[in-house]
């Protein structure tokens, strides 16, 4: 399966260049970037890994990039993706993320179902890669 | 004001106090633009001094025991009539409501006042109320959006695009279970939601708890297959509060993250369930059914721009506001107008698009425009160019009628929305280079190449009954 999170999923994997040109588009907007990681893509998993602060006051592109290739380089079997943030007031929020590494297997989600009275089921999605302690999954 | 203003029997409103040329509105006034139709020999400021009248303190004749009141207070003042340009026999007439007139945050009390009686005016043949402004004091006596476009996207996980969705079709007659199959195949295809529509309530077809289950089903399996948060509007309307209160908490008890309402429950059920959904954590979609037996018409109803500042004052999440190139009604402009309402946080007054006031939302969260009827997957960069990006597509027959079935439909759309996002980010013109990109993006997915051969070319390219009056000079659309 693919997890198909993020703005970009459903389209081939972006090469660096296409990273970069949607960092640039944030960049230009006053928005900053940041890049997280993390071996557990539960959808309510909010809080990935941060690699570093958001870098607020960084203008070039090439820089965001760099710290996307230092992330892949550390954490190979992850998930990295690249948020912008506008902090402009009313939004305050994220702008923009997108998935820039994935595992090589994504093994996904196990749909577990209990049910209970009344022909109600009570669902719970449970990552396959849960099953091995962080750090040790998609090895 | 003459004693002659006291004497028994019937005088012009005009002269009994509401028609004040020399008012100047107060920041705390309720704000009004109508579109009069006077009859004939009804001079316009007599016409907007009774809409004044009726609409606030009076009655057809005179009464003593407006002698007993503060009456300069109550009484809405109409400050100013303008003739249309262009339109023979139609005037603006812009009145102002003391903010003592109105109930702390009830869309009834205010309503009854507005558009209360004077709708039937014999005195004018038609009526429109075109724009309100509401003051800051009022509007932060309103709950607003149970969680708003910001916290809406958070819950989700979902940024930097529209929102994909689909109503689930034939509207009537599938049974539970297939009606909860086309959900499934919908969202494991890549929408974000899938909605019921709006006479989906509880038929003896497909009752509301069957219904419920196996949608929920469907949404799970999706959230499973893709590892995105999904949902699917669970159609709460019923005939009472009791019966909407009891399937939306059977909704939350299954774990939807949204539920929806029809704008025919009436103002004080929306109220009643915006509190609700705010309270229980759910996402609140309206349908807005019905609006446009009074919306449509240009010299006579309510504007659309009207119902959607009470909605979001109201408290809902998502409200449909129109798609500009899609089956139903809706001119460019005006829709633009529509969409600053329920998204900006200060909206300028634009004759363009038919926005009368300055409009301050005191920083309430916004209602995310929803966009459906006749749209589909080649027609992406209109889409985006005309409503933005804090909007939910909504693609039914463009995503269930797909050939290669629904979960292709709704890949096609999603393929479609995110090379569209993708380019204009890139800086192209994504407006005129749109179905360039398309046809590139559909080179890495058969769904969408054949999503372009079906529907590429289908337009609805009719004349908009409701325009603003005033037109742009360079329209570049």
């Amino acid at each position: 399966m693919r997890v198909t999170q993020g703005t970009f999923s459903h389209l081939p994997d972006l090469t660096d260049d296409e990273i970069a040109a949607q960092v640039a588009y944030a960049l230009e907007r006053g928005w900053p970037c940041s890049v997280e990681f993390t071996d557990d893509p539960h959808p309510r998993n909010a809080y990935w890994e941060m690699w570093g602060l958001p870098m607020f006051d960084l203008a070039d592109p090439a820089g965001v990039l760099y710290e996307v290739n230092e992330c892949r380089r550390a954490y190979p079997g992850h998930y990295v993706r690249v948020n912008a943030y506008d902090a402009g007031y009313g939004r305050q929020t994220t702008a923009l993320q997108f998935i820039v590494q994935r595992p090589a297997v994504e093994p996904g989600f196990r749909l577990d179902r209990e049910e209970t009275s009344d022909r109600r089921v009570r669902y719970r999605i449970h990552p396959y890669a849960l099953d091995r302690p962080q750090g040790e999954r998609y090895t | 004001m003459s004693a002659g203003r006291w004497s028994a029997g019937v005088i012009p409103y005009a002269e009994m106090g509401y028609w004040r040329p020399d008012y100047r509105p107060k920041d705390s006034d309720v704000l009004a633009a109508f579109r009069i139709t006077p009859q004939p020999g009804v001079p316009p400021e007599e016409a907007g001094a009774a809409v004044a009248g009726e609409s606030s303190t009076a009655t057809w004749t005179v009464v003593w025991t407006d002698r007993l009141t503060s009456y300069e207070n109550y009484q809405a003042k109409c400050y100013r009539v303008e003739a249309v340009p262009g339109s023979e026999g139609q005037f603006i007439a812009s009145i102002a409501y003391d903010l003592d007139l109105f109930e702390e945050g009830s869309i009834a009390n205010l309503t009854s006042s507005i558009i209360g009686n004077v709708f039937g005016f014999k005195a004018l043949r038609a009526l429109r109320l075109e724009d309100m402004r509401i003051p800051p004091h009022y509007v932060k006596t309103f709950q607003g959006p149970a969680h708003g476009i910001v916290m809406e996207r958070e819950y989700l996980g979902k940024f930097g695009r529209p929102l994909l969705g689909a109503t689930v079709k034939p509207k009537l007659g599938l049974s539970a279970r297939n009606y909860g199959r086309v959900v499934y195949e919908a969202l494991r295809g890549g929408l974000d939601f899938t909605k019921d529509d709006e006479n989906i309530n509880s038929q003896p077809f497909m009752r509301w708890r069957d219904r419920f289950l196996y949608c929920m089903e469907g949404v799970n399996r999706a959230v499973a297959a893709t590892g995105e948060v999904k949902g699917h509007y669970l159609n709460v309307t019923a005939a009472t509060m009791e019966d909407m209160y009891e399937r939306a908490e059977f909704a939350r008890d299954l774990g939807s993250v949204i539920v929806m309402i029809d704008l025919t429950v009436g103002y004080t059920a929306i109220q009643s369930m915006a509190r609700w959904a705010r309270a229980n954590g759910m996402l609140l979609h309206l349908h807005r059914a019905g609006h446009s037996t009074y919306t449509r018409q240009k010299t006579h109803g309510v504007s659309f721009r009207v119902i959607a500042k009470w909605m979001r004052l109201a408290g809902v999440d998502h409200i449909h506001a129109g798609t500009v190139v899609g089956k139903l009604e809706g001119d460019p402009h005006s829709v633009a107008g529509f969409y600053d309402t329920l998204r900006l946080d200060r909206i300028a007054a634009d004759p363009v698009k038919g926005l009368y006031f300055d409009q301050d939302w005191a920083s309430m969260p916004g209602t995310m425009p929803v966009a459906s009827g006749g749209i589909h997957a080649g027609q992406m960069h209109q889409l985006l160019h005309h409503l933005g990006e804090d909007v939910v597509l909504q693609f039914g027959g463009g995503t269930i009628g797909h050939p290669m079935g629904i979960a292709a439909g709704a890949a096609a759309n999603r393929v479609a929305l995110e090379a569209m996002i993708k380019a204009r980010n890139e800086g192209r013109d994504f407006l005129a280079e749109g179905p360039d990109i398309l046809r590139a993006a559909a080179r890495h997915s058969r769904e969408l190449e054949v999503a372009l051969s079906t529907w590429g070319d289908v337009t609805f390219s009719y004349e908009s009954t409701d325009t603003p009056d005033v037109v742009e000079t360079h329209v570049s659309l």
